[in-house]
């Protein structure tokens, strides 16, 4: 039987392990580019391992893309693992500040309750503004950013999606197929 | 032991048991040749036309010999000319190395001059590239280097020196240790833990899987890909067609893979297949693509490709893997080896009403007789008169297809062709490549005159190394496959495809210090063939055939792969 895939559009969250080598951010990118997949976010960080970075990458497409981008990102020489990350088994977080302009007291106010209400912070202040830090679903930080829309906002800077799988399973169960490689031996 | 660093590349080099470079030199890559200079008695050096001349012969000669190939090229321009080599490597998944040198470091990121950023350009068609910083890291990178062209599915890869690495001051320590002990360095060791350097290890379970999907099948179909001339996997592959009892299309790469000459065989699949083939695609209930990507000139159209059958796709890159066709089952690994494990537990079969079928649509060459040379004319006298395991290297078109349907491949590296890439002027690069890793053979040429164009300049190459290989231009004065569009497609709006211009390539081939013959019947073909060989040095064949000869048959792009345009 052939492989049955859902071909329905949606969301899916890529996780891969990379050294840390010149260049390996854009050759990723690059990978996703050629290949004509849109990137929504991509996030990159330190992991436990020294020499090793986290890439997040979130990407709009269907089970047989996804599956395929996933092989192809296994290709890549510094590529040390990728999983994608189911949204029913993992955790997604992204983190935003937001400036809002809030002139007068009464503006201030209402943002800094609206804040409380989505357990937002509120970092920096000035007679002209506020600066906003929330941590969260994208979807409570997207509903937080409509509701600041009203009182003008200045600037906002983002980071992208990142995910980690719940309960005890990591990346690192996933270091490639592993009934395709036996470690044990080396020949090369 | 403390050696100078180019010192240490030239010993790298011969680790991997490197005899013959390719490559052109300039002033960022001086130190290298310098010292090569030293060691011009253990490296072979050509010396080419141009860098892109340089990248085919490398790959000529690794796709020939299944050696990995070397190529030098300076920074800047000489780098960039290699990017159509690569690129044509990359897609025919051949291992070359490629070495280029950058500006120092002082002046890198400055827009120095003939500064480019080839690391980056190349990172899209090649395997991995290097951009060396450190002297100290030299061994490791080129191990690693070869380590990874050489295994898994092969390809180019691109190491970058800058020259401030390689002056002469630098010293480095450096043992020499042959690549078969050096494949466990520490560097490569990291490397095969998680990534594929060695062939996965095809999964039993999956060996039985198919076992018992064969002998379900009642019409199977298999399918000779590129992965078995590159795998060297044609015995194991022999083995496997004689057992199965069924016929076996061959793909563009995967020519020499199995004998073209074979009853099984029958012949190309695709937009220029074979009916046979094309039909069997059609009719199968059962398809094993041997390291094929099912391409879109083979696949066609991937909706209605073999959708009668069950589809099974043997491949060493698990990314080919429902890429562009969706299979209903697949073994990933080294194709010699799932072969060989396929092969001891397969049973002899037998098909004889499905082989019937297909095999008796199998059509004999008609060399047509008339006075006007024609292409078949052309094809069947080399066939006739070079010795059955010469090499053949074709350039990209109508030529490239008549030469593939006619000529019978027999064993991997003995077709070199442009398959995925579809280099126009790969031919003379790949050619002069294949002679110099296979003196005792014969080398053909075939081409046509607007690829013939491109790159002709290499005929120095081939005059200076005293090279006898043997160009044959199929000369339409036309771009023949676009025309061949245009007029089937395109209303015989012949826009700019028609080639009536110079130069006379039996004065160019004199120029160059080689013998040119111009043809235009089919005594004048043997005769000029006959004095080429017999001078033993290289020539040009100037064959004038008819402008509008088409290659037949012909499946349009995207189309089913039974409805012919062209029978």
């Amino acid at each position: 039987m052939k492989t049955e895939f859902n071909m329905e559009k949606k969301l899916y969250t890529l996780a891969l392990l990379v050294e840390d080598i010149p260049g390996v951010l854009s050759q990723v990118a690059r990978l996703f580019s050629r290949k004509g997949y849109n990137i929504e976010s991509i996030v990159s960080g330190e992991t436990d391992k020294p020499g090793i970075t986290r890439i997040t990458i979130v990407l709009l497409a269907d089970e047989l893309m996804i599956s395929q981008i996933a092989a192809q990102c296994r290709k890549l020489l510094p590529v040390q693992a990728v999983k994608i990350l189911d949204e029913a088994v993992s955790i997604h977080r992204e983190f935003a500040l937001i400036k809002v302009k809030a002139d007068d007291r009464n503006k201030r106010d209402e943002v800094i309750q609206i804040s409380n209400i989505f357990r937002a912070n509120i970092i920096d202040v000035s007679r002209e503004s506020l600066t906003i830090a929330i941590f969260g679903e994208k979807s409570k930080t997207t509903a937080l950013i409509g509701m600041l829309e009203d009182f003008g906002i200045l600037e906002i800077a983002k980071t992208g999606t990142l995910a980690i799988e719940r309960g005890r399973s990591t990346i690192y169960d996933d270091n490639k197929l592993k009934e395709e490689y036996n470690y044990g031996k080396n020949v090369l | 032991m403390k050696v100078r660093s180019t010192q240490a590349i030239m010993e790298c080099l011969l680790e991997q048991e490197v005899d013959t470079v390719f490559g052109y030199p300039g002033g960022t890559i001086l130190n290298l040749y310098d010292e090569l200079y030293n060691y011009k008695d253990k490296i072979h050096h050509i010396l080419t036309a141009h860098e892109q001349g340089a990248a085919h012969a490398a790959d000529g000669y690794a796709r020939s010999t299944g050696k990995v190939g070397v190529c030098f090229a300076t920074s800047g321009p000489g780098a960039t000319n290699l990017t159509t080599g690569i690129a044509t490597a990359y897609m025919d998944s051949s291992p070359v190395v490629f070495i280029t040198c950058n500006v120092a470091e002082p002046l890198l990121g400055k827009d120095s001059f003939q500064e480019v950023d080839i690391t980056g350009i190349a990172m899209p068609i090649t395997k991995a590239t290097y951009l060396v910083r450190d002297p100290a890291t030299i061994p490791d990178v080129i191990r690693q280097a070869f380590a990874v062209a050489a295994t898994g599915r092969p390809g180019p890869v691109l190491i970058d020196f800058l020259k401030n690495v390689t002056a002469p001051d630098q010293m480095i320590e450096y043992e020499f240790v042959h690549w078969r002990e050096n494949r466990g360095c520490s560097s490569i060791r990291s490397l095969a833990h998680t990534h594929e350097l060695k062939a996965p290890e095809p999964n039993s379970d999956d060996i039985d899987i198919l076992v018992d999907m064969i002998g379900q099948a009642q019409k199977p179909l298999v399918i000779c890909g590129g992965g078995v001339v590159r795998g060297r996997a044609d015995k194991q592959f022999m083995e496997f067609a004689r057992k199965l009892d069924a016929p076996v299309a061959i793909t563009l790469m995967g020519g020499g893979g199995f004998p073209g000459s074979h009853e099984l065989a029958t012949g190309m699949i695709g937009m220029h297949g074979s009916r046979a083939s094309n039909v069997a695609a059609n009719q199968c209930d059962l398809l094993i693509a041997v390291g094929c990507r099912f391409s879109d000139r083979v696949a066609l159209n991937p909706a209605t490709f073999a959708s009668q059958a069950k589809i099974v796709h043997i491949d060493i890159d698990r990314s080919e893997i429902d890429k562009n066709v969706l299979t209903d089952h697949h073994i990933v690994g080294n194709a010699r080896h799932v072969l060989e494990l396929l092969n001891q537990r397969l049973t002899q079969q037998e098909h004889a009403a499905w082989k019937d079928e297909i095999l008796s649509l199998k059509r004999d060459t008609v060399v047509e007789e008339c006075d006007q040379l024609t292409p078949k004319q052309v094809l069947e006298t080399i066939r006739q008169l070079v010795p059955e395991n010469s090499i053949v290297a074709t350039d990209v078109g109508q030529h490239q297809m008549w030469s593939i349907q006619h000529f019978h491949f027999e064993y991997p590296g003995q077709l070199l062709t442009s398959g995925g890439f579809g280099t126009m002027g790969f031919g003379l690069g790949a050619a002069i490549g294949a002679k110099v890793g296979n003196p005792d053979k014969v080398v053909i040429h075939t081409t046509g005159d607007g690829c013939f164009r491109m790159n002709c300049h290499e005929l120095c190459t081939v005059e200076h190394y005293d090279l006898p290989v043997i160009t044959v231009i199929f000369n339409n004065g036309c771009l023949g496959m676009v025309r061949q569009w245009q007029n089937l497609i395109y209303n015989q709006r012949f826009s700019e495809t028609t080639l009536d211009r110079g130069p006379d390539f039996v004065k160019l081939a004199e120029a160059y210090g080689l013998n040119g013959y111009r043809v235009t019947n089919r005594t004048e073909m043997e005769q000029a063939l006959t004095a080429a060989l017999a001078s033993g040095k290289g020539c040009v064949i100037d064959a004038v055939i008819d402008t509008d000869d088409m290659v037949r048959p012909m499946v349009p792009g995207g189309a089913h792969i039974t409805n012919f345009l062209l029978e």
